[in-house]
This record gives structure tokens, C-alpha cells and sequence, in this order.
């Protein structure tokens, strides 16, 4: 249960953040354009990295924000968090 | 066994008040202060209970929540009765009543007992290995395992307990009331900081509270009467919180812990009525001190388990804090110097302290001597081999110790005793420390897992004994040290602190003492609880287990009530010596929460019964329950399901108002359906990535049905969206689905398109939705909206129109779910009833029936429209739903129009929605049965499913939909459907029941 500091409203308890995977996957701006195993690839395939990981949160029961966390999943360590359309920042 | 074993003390034990309670069903005095187990004691009883696999009698081990025998049912009422309880936590109260649990049919004479003289065939994993064959024996085989395993009894009724959530958020967190958490608490209160203090007993002051002893000082007073003033001391800082009786249960990331508090297991029970029962603490501490201490190690030989042998410092807790001594001729076994306090604390209150064993070659401490100076007689170098006694021990067997403490040597000497208290060391409690993400290093010195400095998760420190530190001196002096740079301290009110303690210097550890018989004949107990044996961990070794976890699942070593908080270490010693490992390196297994068992209760809270779950209800629902309507549960929402009249099943209301509403009128509360409200110079352009059709060229005033898909290209979501100006619509969504399309919304909004100018708000709450449908539907409108011009030239099917219904603005839209000519009138929700009851009013003379889901359903499956969620289950495309005619193929993108062409989603042998048609026509199919074609090719081949099945009165037959494997290409070919005890023939039909031409919509 860790805290996180959602860009907007500050620090807030886990719970009342929602995970949404991972981060700076971008949307095909001409998806017809792609074949069969490119389009999954963007479908399908998610990391699951034991170790430092880039993931976007929402803060679904406050500001209902979306926003990028880095977040080490071995220890719940959270590096930076910033928001949408941000760079993240070098660890 | 009434002789009464109580010394006269009065420090601790309240010896004026008597509190009487059952044990068994014998009537039994204690006093105020009391545990079970110390009143039990006090009784002269030790056999409380049976072992959980060989049912060998058992008796009080220890004085706390390591406690691995003494567990018992707490009260006889089905609701409130408590199993799997420590006697050695339990304070009695007037009334208690309590029972040993795993015995039958009594504690003293128990017929699973067979299964002692049996345990040569019961080794380890003697179950997986034994029961195996043959598979299909299985069954018969678990009645039986069933019915002997488990321990005590769940309560068969409802808790009527209240249960109380609370949150914390404190400067520092002290877990533990011994010397070290006092000092701590002190330290942090003293710096002006919001401290909590918890510990799980009911006073404070850990052992060092009753530690009376010449040799024991500080500031040149008994560390006890020093410590006495402390904890006094505590009560002057406004700013400590201080919770007894309140146990930690979890310690998460982020300082992130649960504790339970008990306020009213303690009271009698009328003083408990109203109260509440139990509170978790949320705790979320800037700073957490873990002054969880140590509990002391037993010693490992055979038949080390008998009633009797009991933890050396728990007999001084007996003696010295509750007055009672737990036999009249007590022998030590120890292989350190605390059993020596024991021997000396037992001296000073008259009990004949026999011998003392000690498997050291000696020891010149301050303690040793101090009690070699009161005569008490040291066996050294020496081990007890065997103990006899089988309701309680009677005598043991002494021989000496070979140099290397690997076999015994000489003669055996037999000593007769009632009472033989065990120390075989201490181990600091690190379960609080490792749970929080903390790493443990290994001390080969004395054998503990302590707290790694570097591996310790930020603001947490542990001091005491649970960060190995085991004398007073180095206790205090430490802990002072190390509070004064974890809380940043200059100067402290304990900075000329003088301790006096006498120093351990000889030390000997043997994890499993020899004996003069063979590993084979011995019964030397690891895990007391789950009856696991050093024989059964060598065992597994041998099998080829090599893993700690491993061993312990295959052993059941540590995985009881108690959680090995006795056990563990031995377990761990055991493999190590066998294997030649070091322990440092073997590791320990992993210590979950919780700490000590948690109550459902105090789990779920307040959260029960109604408040379970929020409930949703409309703002008509009052004019529904008065209308007997029968409520349905979709999502969170009360939806009314149908309105029984007379004494009418569910089908026959669900016929007479399907007739109702295409014979004459019907009204349904579409209240729960999500209301979105889309804004924004490009809520077009949004509309038209998010659904499948196109929207740009919606004309303002017109509403369109919009079938919204997943990434993946399944159907996701449908509902009618309405363009009400230029940059303005609202969109409506399944009643179901209402929050997580908004979501959804949000998220692409907000990460994929941040340049569209769109603003989304849910309005389902604000506004409440009437639908009228049927023939005389639109006579209904014209009264009660007389001014408008009801005509299809001004207010064609699929437009809305902005009206004032007595001065209230509302929307209405002509759109239809049942293929009726039909209207739905949007209203603010605090004006929803009054309207229905007009509308309940103009349509009296044209007999409009309110109506409810299950009709709604059907009147829908006649025309064939879906359920998102009930024909639909995120497998389906809107191809294979036959709604190819929705996709805008000219469109650039929508949100899963790529997937549309994906290998998978273009195969033609997809199951795909389909119409049936039984031949009997009264034969009404059920949701979810198969579809088949050939009944006697085995396997049998699944074609497909029912999805939806009704019998429609408009038709007189019965009708469902159903996915089929190539299903568009089966028109007219016959499936069969098998039942339990019939098969049923279908022929596939289209999806449009009735009214294929649409006639009705402007009729």
C-alpha cells in the first residue's frame, strides 16, 4: 500500500489510484497501415518487469487524472512521477 | 487437581476480586489480571488440549501468542462462539466459558489418541503419499480426513459483534510496551512528536516490568521499580497515544500497518452490550519504531511435548507477575543463562527448584553464581534424553554430552519432577521487520536472524531484543543511541542513564539434542501444533527436499495457528546441520501478515449488511415499491424487474405488460441507463473515433444508436447519443456499464488525444429518463405536453426536442428499445416521480402498464436488438453480431477498426448472433444451454450457446437468440439443444422476431 503523488492533488493513499499498465504506449496514429503482428504488438504485448518500470495511473477516486509513475516493482519505490505528454525524467 | 498453586503477590494480580468461570464445564476462580492459562495453572491444570495429528495430550507451553497448545473455544453461542484462541492471551471475565478443541469425546480420554501409537505409519506427507491411489478413491477417501482434521468449530450463526475501522496518522509508531518501546515512545513524545504507542498485552512494561533482581539496575533502583516510574511518566505528554491490548497484525510498504485493538473480549458479558468489539487501526506513521522483542526458544529431544514442559521464562512470568506456580517440583533444562533467573525467581517464592540442567560445560556469570550460591544443584555438560509421564511429565532422563554435543556418554539418572521448564535461547521477533520489505543477516555468535542495517526500509528502526540485542545494558544504551539519530535528538532526558546487568560469556547451541536411543524410537518435537518431528524434517531432507519452503509445506513445519513462532529456527537448524549448510545462507521462510490471527470481524468492519456495497436507487423508486414492483440488481442499481398484480408470478406479469405495451402503452423507469454529457468544439470528431458510425454529419436535434468496441475490435458498449447543439451531445450508455465507458472515455482523452477540445460529465444522477412506448403513447404525450407538435414531419423517430413540462425544462427524445412508437423524457431527477405519477395520470384512460426489465428484455429480443453484456461477452464483433450495416468503413480510424481485419476476427467460422426458433413453440429454451448438431458423434461438438430466451405473448411462441459457429451462413438449418432429460429441436431463424419492417416505430 503505498503513497503516491499525484500530480495535481499531492500525496494520496494507493487506494484511491487505478493502474493502467504500462507506459508510453502510443496509440498508431495510421493503424490500417499496420500488418497483422504490428498491430499486436501494440494490441497485446505488456512488460512485466521485476525492477524499475514505467506505468500509467489514474486517480480514479480524486482528480481522475492520468499520469506516469516509475515505479521500481520489487520494492514499490516509486523514482518520479509526471504528467501525461511529459518526458520522463532520467533516473 | 483442586489444589490451588497461587502465591500471595499482589503486584500485578488483583487477588480481592474473584472472577469464576468454566473450563470443560468445570467451574474454576481466578482472579481480576488473570489469563486462561494463568488460572488454569493456578488450578493445577495442565492438559488442555490435543495435538492436532497424533492427538497427544498438551499443555500450557508458553505465557503468550507463541502459544502453539494451549488453544481453545472461547462461549457456546453459535453466533459469538471463538475458535483457535490462546489460552495465554485470554483474560477471564466473569462468565467465561471455554473449552479444548481436537479431542473427543474429552480432553482426558480422546479416541484419536490411536493415531499416537500409529505415527511409525504416519510420517511425513504420509497423506499425499498414502492417499494417492486409487484417484478415483478420492472421495470416500475425504470424508473421512474431513471429519478428523481442523481444529476448532466456526460459529454456525451471524456475528451480532460491531467492528470498528479507524485511521491514524501519527509522527512515530512505537510496536511493543517493553523497556525499550517505553524509552522510545519517551524519546519521540518528549520531542514534541504525535506518537501511538500499542502493545498487545493489557499492561505495559514487557518481562523487565517484573524482572526483581539484585543484579538487574538502573540509576541505581531494580530495573523493574525504574521502569514502574517510566511508564508513569508516559502520561504527561499529552501528545502519546498509548493502546494495550492491541495487537500489530501487518506492516506494508510505505509504513503502512494494521493493528487490531481489543476493547471488550476482556469484559464480562453483560458489560459488553452496545460496544464495540473490536477496532483495526489503519496506521500510516511517518516513522514506525519495532520494539517487538523476542520470545525464548524451547529445546529439542524426545518427547519433549508432554503437559508440563514449559518455556523457562514463562514459568517466571507465572511466578513473578501472576503469582502462580506452575508446579511444586520444577527441573530446568537450558542451554543459557535466563533459565537461571527463572530458578532464582522460583526460589524467592518457595518452590523447590530440583535441578538444572545445562548442556554448557559451565557458566561464571553473576546470575550463575548468584543462584549456585542458594545451593540450587547444575548438572553441566549434560542433556535430558527422555521424559516419561503422559497426562503430565512425571520424571526425565539425564546423561552427559560428548565433547562435540554429538552423542550422550555414561549413565543415565532419572529425576522425578512435575514441572520441567526449557530454554533453549531467544529469538528476536523480525516478522514486523521482514513483512515491511526489511533483509535479515545472520548471527552465527548466537544463532538469531537480526535486522540487516542496510537492508532496512526507510524511517523504521527496530531496538531491543528484536534487533538481537539481549542484555539490559546494551538494550537501553542502544536503543537511546540509536533514537537519537533516527529521530534526529540532541540531548535526552536518559543521557546519563546507569545500568548494572550481569554478563552471558559462555554460550552453547545443539539444534537437536542426542539421545543414547535411535533417531527411529525418539520423538523429538519441532512444530508442537502440527505435530512435526526433527524426524520428519530429516525425512524430507532425504526425499530430496531441499528448499526451506519446500520442507516446510512437506512437513507442515510452522504452518499452524502459531505460524512456527516456536518452531521455525530449530526447523531451519535441523536442515542446516544435515546439510552442512549455514544457516545465514539457507534463509529463513517468508514471515506473512498476520502477526497473530484476525477476526473476520474486525476484517470487513462496519462494511456489512446494508453497507456492503452503496445501493442505487432512482428517484421514482418509492412509487415503485408502493406498486409492489419485484426489484432486479443491476450493478449497484435497484431496478424494478416487474409489477406482479393479483397475486401474478413473474411470467404472468412479464406477459400481461409485454401485451400492455404493444397493445396499448407501456412505461419503463430508464433512470439507470449513463447519461454522458460531451462538450467541446471537437465532441464530433470524438464521437466519431469512439464509435463505429459515423457522427460529423448528425444534424443538431437528431439522435443515432452507437456501438462503441475495445482496441481489440469486440463489441464494448451501445447506446443512443443525441447531437443538442453544435458542440454539444449527450450520450446514453448500459445501465452496467456506465462508469467504465466513461473511464474509458477519459483515459483516451487525456493520454491518446489531448488536442481535442471535449469535456465529459456524467449526468446519470442529475437527470431521471421515463420511456413510454406502444401505440397510444403518443396520445399520452400530447397530454401531458400539449404545445408540442407531435407529428412525424415536426418529430420524426431518432429527434429530441427541448419542452417545458409545468415550467420544468426537460428533454425528449423519440427514440425506441421496444421497435414501439415511443418517447423518453429526460427531467432533473428531483422532479422524476411527480412527472411518472402525470404520466401514470394522462395514460389511465389508454391503461399504460408500467413495466420492467424482464419485460423490457423481451420486447427488445422480439426485435432482435442486443444486451451488451447479455448477448455480447467481449467476444463479438459487431460482424459477428450481423451489424456490419454500423461500421463506417469510409471512416480513417475508431477505436478497434484495426482488429476488424485481424486473421482471427475474419474467420467466417466465428460464433456469430443468431435467431431460434424451437419447433414446439411452448418450449421456452434456457440461457446459457448448448447447441449441437449431431448428438451421437462423440465427442459431441459445441456449436454454440442461448444467449437470450423468452416466451413472447405478441407472437404466442417462444423465441431466443443465440451464438452460433458460422451462424450467418445456418438460416434455416435445425440444432439441437440437450436438456438434462430431453433434447430439444431448434431451427435457426433471423434476429428480428417482429415486426421486421419497422412499421410500428411511426405508427
Amino acid at each position: 500500500m503505498f503513497i503516491i503523488t499525484c500530480p495535481y492533488c499531492g500525496d494520496r493513499d494507493q487506494t484511491e489510484f487505478s493502474c493502467g499498465g504500462e507506459a508510453h504506449i502510443e496509440r498508431p496514429k495510421q493503424p490500417t497501415e499496420l500488418s497483422d503482428d504490428e498491430w499486436a504488438e501494440y494490441l497485446f504485448m505488456r512488460k512485466n518487469i521485476k525492477g524499475v518500470q514505467f506505468e500509467r495511473w489514474n486517480h480514479s477516486h480524486g482528480c481522475r487524472k492520468w499520469f506516469n509513475i516509475i515505479r521500481d516493482t520489487s520494492n514499490d519505490k516509486i523514482h518520479a512521477v509526471y504528467k501525461m505528454g511529459e518526458k520522463p525524467p532520467v533516473i | 487437581m483442586s489444589k490451588n498453586l497461587r502465591i500471595n503477590k499482589n503486584n500485578f494480580i488483583d487477588q480481592t476480586i474473584r472472577i469464576s468461570f468454566k473450563f470443560n464445564g468445570q467451574q474454576l476462580f481466578g482472579y481480576k489480571g488473570d489469563t486462561l492459562a494463568s488460572a488454569l495453572l493456578a488450578n493445577n491444570i495442565h492438559l488442555v488440549g490435543r495435538s492436532f495429528k497424533y492427538h497427544r495430550p498438551r499443555g500450557i507451553m508458553t505465557c503468550g501468542s507463541e502459544e502453539p497448545n494451549a488453544i481453545v473455544q472461547v462461549g457456546n453461542d453459535p453466533s459469538l462462539t471463538d475458535p483457535n484462541v490462546r489460552a495465554t492471551e485470554i483474560e477471564i471475565y466473569e462468565g467465561l466459558e471455554a473449552s479444548s478443541q481436537n479431542c473427543w469425546p474429552s480432553v482426558n480420554f480422546d479416541i484419536g489418541a490411536i493415531n499416537n501409537f500409529l505415527s511409525p505409519l504416519l510420517p511425513a506427507g504420509f497423506y499425499y503419499k498414502t492417499f494417492m491411489w486409487p484417484a478415483s478413491f478420492w472421495e470416500k477417501y475425504e470424508y473421512f480426513i474431513r471429519h478428523s482434521a481442523g481444529l476448532g468449530k466456526a460459529p454456525t450463526k451471524p456475528d451480532p459483534d460491531i467492528y470498528d475501522h479507524q485511521y491514524s496518522h501519527c509522527d512515530v509508531l512505537v510496536v511493543g510496551g517493553g523497556i525499550s518501546g517505553i524509552i522510545s515512545a519517551r524519546l519521540s513524545a518528549e520531542k514534541g512528536l504525535d506518537t501511538m504507542l500499542i502493545d498487545d498485552k493489557n499492561f505495559l512494561g514487557g518481562s523487565t516490568i517484573y524482572q526483581e533482581n539484585e543484579a538487574y539496575k538502573i540509576n541505581d533502583i531494580y530495573s523493574n521499580e525504574w521502569l514502574a516510574k517510566e511508564i508513569k511518566s508516559l502520561k504527561n505528554y499529552p501528545n502519546l497515544i498509548i493502546k494495550n491490548r492491541t495487537s500489530l497484525a501487518a506492516f506494508h510498504g510505505y509504513n503502512y500497518l494494521l493493528a487490531r485493538e481489543n476493547l471488550t473480549d476482556h469484559l464480562s458479558i453483560s458489560d459488553r452490550k452496545n460496544k464495540i468489539r473490536q477496532r483495526l487501526w489503519k496506521i500510516r506513521a511517518k516513522k514506525v519504531i519495532i520494539a517487538s522483542g523476542s520470545i525464548e526458544r524451547p529445546l529439542i529431544f524426545s518427547n519433549n511435548d508432554r503437559p508440563g514442559i514449559i518455556l523457562s521464562s514463562s514459568i517466571k512470568k507465572y511466578i513473578d507477575y501472576y503469582g502462580v506456580k506452575t508446579g511444586e517440583n520444577i527441573s530446568l533444562f537450558t542451554n543459557n543463562d535466563s533459565a537461571y533467573e527463572t530458578a532464582i525467581s522460583l526460589n524467592k517464592s518457595g518452590v523447590k527448584v530440583n535441578v538444572i540442567v545445562d548442556i554448557r560445560k559451565n557458566s561464571d556469570s553473576l546470575i550463575v553464581k548468584e543462584a549456585l550460591d542458594l545451593g540450587l544443584k547444575v548438572l553441566w555438560e549434560s542433556t535430558v534424553v527422555e521424559t516419561q509421564g503422559y497426562k503430565k511429565i512425571k520424571s526425565f532422563e539425564v546423561m552427559k554430552l560428548s565433547d562435540d554435543g554429538n552423542n550422550v556418554i555414561g549413565n543415565k539418572t532419572k529425576h522425578n519432577c512435575d514441572c520441567l521448564g526449557i530454554s533453549g535461547g531467544w529469538t528476536p521477533m523480525v516478522h514486523l521487520f521482514t513483512q515491511s520489505g526489511g533483509k535479515l543477516t545472520f548471527r552465527n555468535e548466537d544463532n538469531v536472524f537480526i535486522p540487516d542495517e542496510d537492508k532496512t526500509p526507510p524511517n523504521q528502526i527496530s531496538v531491543g531484543s528484536c534487533n538481537g540485542e539481549f542484555k539490559l545494558d546494551e538494550i537501553v544504551t542502544r536503543t537511546i543511541e540509536n533514537l537519537k539519530s533516527f529521530l534526529d535528538l540532541s540531548k535526552t532526558c536518559y543521557d546519563e542513564i546507569k545500568i548494572n546487568c550481569p554478563d552471558e560469556k559462555s554460550k552453547r547451541n545443539i539444534w537437536l539434542l542426542p539421545s543414547d536411543k535411535p533417531t527411529g524410537k525418539t520423538k523429538p518435537f519441532l512444530d508442537f501444533q502440527n505435530d512435526s518431528t526433527a524426524k520428519d524434517v530429516k525425512l524430507a531432507l532425504r526425499e530430496g527436499f531441499k528448499s526451506i519452503e519446500h520442507v516446510k509445506r512437506y512437513t507442515t513445519t510452522g504452518m499452524g495457528t502459531d505460524q512456527g513462532k516456536l518452531s521455525n529456527m530449530h526447523a531451519l537448524g535441523i536442515i542446516a546441520d544435515t546439510t552442512g549448510t549455514n544457516m545465514g545462507e539457507l534463509g529463513t521462510t517468508t514471515f506473512r501478515p498476520p502477526y497473530t490471527p484476525l477476526t473476520f470481524g474486525a476484517i470487513v468492519g462496519r462494511n456489512v449488511g446494508e453497507f456492503f456495497d452503496h445501493t442505487r436507487r432512482t428517484a421514482i423508486h418509492n412509487w415503485h415499491v408502493k406498486n409492489n414492483a419485484e426489484f432486479e440488481n443491476v450493478g449497484q442499481w435497484k431496478r424494478p424487474w416487474y409489477f406482479p398484480k393479483n397475486g401474478e408470478n413473474m411470467h404472468q406479469a412479464v406477459q400481461r405488460e409485454s401485451k400492455a405495451a404493444r397493445d396499448s402503452a407501456g412505461i419503463l423507469d430508464a433512470s439507470t441507463l449513463g447519461k454522458i454529457d460531451i462538450q467541446g468544439t471537437d465532441a464530433s470528431e470524438f464521437l466519431n473515433r469512439v464509435y463505429t458510425n459515423a457522427w460529423s454529419k448528425l444534424e443538431i436535434g437528431k439522435c443515432r444508436y452507437g456501438l462503441m468496441l475495445n482496441e481489440d475490435g469486440m463489441v464494448y458498449d451501445d447506446g443512443v447519443t443525441t447531437r443538442l447543439g453544435e458542440n454539444h451531445y449527450i450520450m446514453t450508455t448500459t445501465t452496467g456499464g456506465a462508469a467504465n465507458v466513461l473511464s474509458k472515455l477519459e483515459d483516451y482523452l487525456q493520454t491518446e488525444w489531448p488536442e481535442l477540445d471535449v469535456y465529459l460529465t456524467t449526468v446519470t444522477d442529475q437527470y431521471s429518463t421515463i420511456s413510454i412506448c406502444g401505440p397510444n403513447s403518443k396520445n399520452i404525450i400530447s397530454k401531458i405536453v400539449p404545445s408540442l407538435d407531435l407529428s412525424d414531419s415536426n418529430f420524426p423517430h431518432m429527434s429530441f426536442k427541448n419542452i417545458k413540462i409545468s415550467n420544468v425544462n426537460c428533454r425528449i427524445m423519440r427514440i425506441s428499445f421496444t421497435g414501439e412508437h415511443s418517447y423518453e423524457i429526460n427531467i432533473q431527477s428531483n422532479y422524476a416521480e411527480d412527472l411518472w405519477i402525470k404520466c401514470m395520470e394522462a395514460g389511465k384512460e389508454f391503461h399504460l402498464t408500467p413495466y420492467g426489465t424482464e419485460t423490457m428484455h423481451l420486447l427488445r429480443a422480439e426485435k432482435g436488438f442486443i444486451i451488451t453484456g447479455q448477448d455480447t461477452d467481449g467476444t463479438l464483433t459487431p460482424s459477428d453480431l450481423q451489424m456490419d450495416w454500423i461500421i463506417g468503413k469510409k471512416k480513417f480510424d475508431f477505436i478497434g477498426k484495426r482488429s476488424l481485419y485481424r486473421s482471427d476476427t475474419i474467420r467466417e467460422d466465428r460464433k456469430q448472433l443468431v435467431g431460434l426458433l424451437t419447433d414446439d413453440p411452448k418450449e421456452v429454451l434456457e440461457e446459457g444451454a448448448q447447441l449441437v448438431e449431431n448428438i451421437n458423434t462423440k465427442p459431441v461438438e459445441m456449436l454454440g450457446h442461448v444467449t437470450s430466451s423468452y416466451f413472447s405473448p405478441n407472437l404466442n411462441k417462444s423465441i431466443a437468440l443465440a451464438v452460433v459457429k458460422s451462424g450467418k451462413k445456418l438460416k434455416g438449418k435445425k440444432l439441437i439443444v440437450p436438456m438434462e432429460n430431453k433434447n430439444i429441436n431448434v431451427t435457426i431463424t433471423d434476429t428480428v422476431f417482429y415486426d421486421k419492417e419497422n412499421k410500428r416505430l411511426n405508427a
